[in-house]
């Protein structure tokens, strides 16, 4: 059983006697340190506390205890794809083999890993119909960042020095925005149509000479597939500019459609979504991102390559646009992508996103008399709903809806996103749910919606029986106490 | 084989009937001309494999590798060996940590929350900050970000950086500032292996260092906050984590930015990565800082609390006026780093420290008795050092011949130069061990 004791911070913990016994007493001399550093050296300890062993499990495993994770419930967090993070994949990362290796050991030393990356490109390329990929980027906004600036050095070699606008759907994840000015380029935005969809004459207005390219999700954050795709990148192209997939919202075309045949000309995948390596509680992700062919000279160095003789990484890319972080990526978490895909294979991955978008549609299809559809159309992997309804007639809110959800033992769905529904809850159920975990989570729904009208104190007044109730955001903004001072 | 679905074709398609909808036109919104109809795949199998094959698979890729544990390794430059204590992956295996989501529901995220807070805490008594945020992708991104961080601040938009700074670092500030329009001017070391030449005017957003720096010299952090600040430009630095249990803290000294790898405290190199970067910056520049951060509250019933705190700073408010698009970064290697600082404690990082101190320090002693090599920089180093080779010694060749005596020699650099590294894990026998079978090879070259 689970109990829940509170967790004073671990700087309240420790003795002044205790001292760790992890490493092997020092087996040379010991310089006068103080002699030797001079005015850079410090005498006085870190100020940190000395917690023995069990002191410090019992700690961490008691914080523990007060997170929410996919393996103690549903998790339809839309968007964020929590799907099932399998075992083995775990244990394939922690290796010996693969986890103590430096990254600047000689490439005849590394040829397990080489030969990895050069498979796991392979197997990207046909998922997403590119023909090259860097692994360099270490999460979704990070290799978003790295498919622009592709398109950015594609331009600058072109000498292309008008294209200074990146369009973007107007119900877009933050993070497209916030790239596209990362990368120096203005944002224009692109409106949707009456149906979720993007509008292809607002598009047409939006398109000039100064369009460098297009980011876009497909199925979108409405968790629509846009029909006119073909017709969106062709118009892109046609005006010069260049067209970026963000793989956000792969999970449930995989192997039934892929942006390479879209007109996509680049693409990252977030594998901590699709892919299932585990979120962390906020990473380790990685974000490889691919390209075509004529994009590829641009890719951040180094890449893998194969040779008659073995695996080498080629540093000498003159083209590059240079290097996104230190190394070649994020290697453990690509492991355990390489350990997904063999397990799937093609048939599997494709019957993963039948299995992503006939869970969502099922959910969708129970709860669409008791909340706000906000675009009736068919879903993919997520639909999103509005608690409009229930705030116009009983004054509640997405938010309390969001935790009331948690009493009935799922973690809330994406809440207030996309920014074009008001009162919006995007619900991601994903494929290894069970029928039976689907229904629970349409049943809770359900009975929220019902309580909303016979007893809205306990929905706003909710979660209850939490390690907290809600907490004062506006107070912690205002205080600003971010670190321990005791 | 359908690995992970709990459902078969045949419930899913009842299923769905159930609530009138058709197995058979569930992707009816994908137009048939969109439909994939390849077959001719180049890297995926038709069909998935058991997980005994793919135990078998990896095994045995894995096995093809040559590895630190089994090899007597010399490599740091950015990632260094240092001892996990068992008890750290034992911890952070624990699915409540593995398997969730960035804490955006504090009710049920306090263990992840709470662990950024410390995460922070330790970061901010480390380096003397006044505060630091929840961690970044890596060290060289995060210094990157901290340079188009001061030129928010600043109004400016060019940037010094040392050539001591690990030339991937140097190379990724490159990239992500000519991306923002940046100017990126690099100075030269001197010939101790320090940076002390600044620029005199006005312009910059920054000066940045690395301590120690690339070739394992510790750097005047006080020199570069005097020079920065005489030209108004922010001081920032990129700090090994473990160096600073022995070292002046840069946010004693003045400093604005700290930056760095904390992939040194015990996470596996798992060549190249995950490990996960920080920053920490002063009050003044907490605004202007990217990332999440955590900030403690109180709940309804007055109860200690933990939420993601400042966030008008983000994407998913600022969109493109946001500090950064960064959002998912490193937060499980974050709490590792945590839990080994707390199961260290201030007297076992301080021991480690000194260790790797003192062992580079005999090294590098025993190295130039050798007379095979001469000291590249005549300064204090950490952890680290770098040696000239001496006459014709062919470094490259010696790095092969090594190999077959199961040893990873030091990293080569620009031909002549030797950078090696050693930390508390590394015996003096196996160091005697290793300048004996230099000696031995140096000769028969």
């Amino acid at each position: 059983m689970t109990m829940l004791k509170d967790t004073p911070l671990i700087f309240t913990k420790g003795s002044k006697s205790f001292k760790s016994s992890y490493i092997r007493p020092l087996d040379v001399e010991m310089p006068d340190l103080a002699a030797y550093y001079g005015d850079s050296y410090r005498a006085e300890l870190p100020d940190m506390p000395n917690v023995d062993e069990i002191t410090a499990i019992r700690h961490y495993t008691n914080l523990s205890n007060k997170n929410f994770s996919v393996e103690v419930g549903t998790y339809p967090l839309g968007s964020c794809t929590m799907k099932y993070n399998p075992k083995v994949n775990e244990d394939m990362a922690a290796l010996p083999g693969f986890a103590n290796l430096h990254p600047y050991q000689a490439c005849e030393t590394v040829q397990g890993s080489l030969e990895l990356l050069h498979d796991l490109e392979l197997q990207l390329n046909d998922l997403t119909g590119m023909d090259a990929f860097t692994f360099q980027p270490a999460a979704g906004a990070h290799g978003e960042l790295t498919g622009i600036l592709l398109i950015k050095a594609y331009h600058e070699d072109k000498g292309h020095t008008k294209r200074d606008t990146i369009i973007i759907p107007d119900a877009a994840h933050g993070t497209n925005p916030a790239t596209a000015a990362m990368a120096g380029y203005k944002v224009r935005e692109v409106k949707s149509n009456e149906h979720g969809l993007v509008d292809l004459d607002a598009l047409a207005e939006v398109l000039g000479d100064d369009v460098a390219g297009l980011m876009l999700t497909n199925p979108n954050t409405l968790g629509l597939f846009d029909c006119n795709i073909d017709r969106i990148t062709q118009m892109v192209h046609d005006c010069g500019g260049l067209c970026y997939y963000d793989g956000a919202n792969l999970n449930p075309i995989m192997m039934q459609a892929r942006p390479g045949d879209m007109g996509f000309d680049c693409v990252h995948l977030n594998v901590h979504k699709s892919l299932s390596t585990p979120h962390g509680g906020g990473g380790p992700g990685a974000g490889p991102v691919g390209c075509k062919d004529f994009l590829e000279k641009y890719l951040p160095r180094p890449v893998v390559v194969k040779e008659d003789d073995g695996y080498t990484l080629d540093y000498d890319r003159p083209h590059s646009l240079g290097m996104m972080r230190s190394f070649i990526g994020s290697f453990g978490v690509l492991v355990r992508t390489y350990a997904y895909m063999l397990r799937n294979g093609v048939e599997g991955l494709k019957e993963v996103s039948e299995g992503a978008v006939a869970n969502a549609r099922y959910i969708m299809e129970r709860v669409k008399d008791y909340y706000h559809l906000a675009y009736d159309e068919d879903c993919m992997h997520e639909f999103v709903i509005s608690s409009a309804w229930q705030k116009e007639k009983y004054g509640i809110d997405t938010n309390d809806i969001a935790k009331r959800l948690i009493d009935y033992g799922f973690h809330p769905p994406t809440v207030y996103f996309p920014l074009i529904v008001h009162e919006a809850m995007m619900i991601e159920p994903t494929e290894t749910e069970t029928w039976r975990d689907l229904d629970a989570l349409a049943q809770a729904l359900i009975d929220i919606a019902k309580e909303c009208e016979s007893n809205p104190e306990l929905v706003k007044g909710a979660p209850h029986g939490t390690p907290i109730a809600r907490p004062d955001e506006t107070r912690a903004a205002k205080d600003q106490i971010l670190t321990c001072t005791d | 084989m359908t690995a992970y679905l709990p459902m078969g074709r045949e419930e899913r398609r009842e299923m769905l009937a159930s609530v009138g909808v058709d197995l058979d036109h569930l992707f009816d919104s994908i137009q048939e001309s969109q439909r994939l109809k390849n077959t001719d795949f180049s890297g995926l199998q038709k069909e998935g494999v058991s997980e005994f094959e793919v135990v078998e698979r990896l095994t045995a890729l894995a096995n093809l590798n040559k590895r630190t544990d089994d090899y007597d390794s010399y490599l740091g430059a950015g990632f260094y060996d240092h001892y996990q204590p068992a008890a750290v992956k034992h911890l952070i295996s624990r699915t409540e940590y593995l398997t969730a989501y960035t804490p955006y529901q504090a009710e049920i995220s306090q263990g992840t929350l709470q662990a950024i807070f410390e995460w922070q805490s330790y970061i901010s008594r480390l380096s003397g900050m006044d505060v630091s945020n929840a961690s970044m992708y890596d060290g060289a991104s995060a210094a990157a970000e901290a340079a188009l961080m001061a030129c928010r601040e600043k109004r400016l938009y060019k940037v010094f950086v040392s050539a001591g700074m690990h030339p991937e670092y140097i190379e990724t500030i490159e990239t992500y500032c000519h991306a923002a329009g940046v100017e990126v001017e690099v100075g030269a070391l001197n010939e101790a292996g320090q940076t002390v030449e600044f620029p005199a005017e006005k312009g910059y957003a920054a000066f940045m260092v690395q301590s120690p720096n690339f070739y394992g010299v510790v750097e005047d952090l006080s020199l570069v906050v005097e020079k920065a600040h005489a030209t108004g430009a922010l001081a920032a630095a990129s700090c090994d984590l473990i160096s600073l249990a022995l070292l002046q803290r840069p946010g004693d000294l003045g400093v604005d930015i700290v930056t760095g790898e904390a992939q040194a405290l015990g996470i596996p190199m798992s060549f190249g990565g995950p490990g996960v970067g920080y920053m920490a910056v002063t009050q003044k520049l907490l605004r202007k800082m990217p990332g999440r951060i955590a900030g403690e509250t109180v709940d309804r019933d007055g109860k200690t609390s933990y939420v993601l705190t400042i966030q008008a700073r983000e994407q998913h408010i600022r969109r493109e006026r946001a500090t950064s698009n960064i959002c998912t970064a490193q937060a499980l290697m974050a709490t590792s780093a945590t839990i080994w600082l707390a199961l260290m404690g201030s007297s076992g990082i301080r021991d480690v420290a000194e260790q790797s101190a003192a062992k580079a320090l005999y090294l590098q002693e025993k190295l130039l008795a050798t007379g095979l090599f001469e000291n590249t920089y005549d300064s204090p180093v950490f952890r680290e050092f770098a040696l000239t080779a001496k006459g014709d010694l062919d470094l490259n060749k010696l790095n092969q011949d090594l190999l077959a005596e199961k040893i990873f020699g030091g990293l080569v650099v620009d031909d002549n130069r030797w950078l090696l590294a050693v930390t508390e894990k590394k015996s003096k026998q196996a160091m005697d061990k290793f300048v004996e079978t230099v000696v031995r090879l140096a000769k028969a070259q």
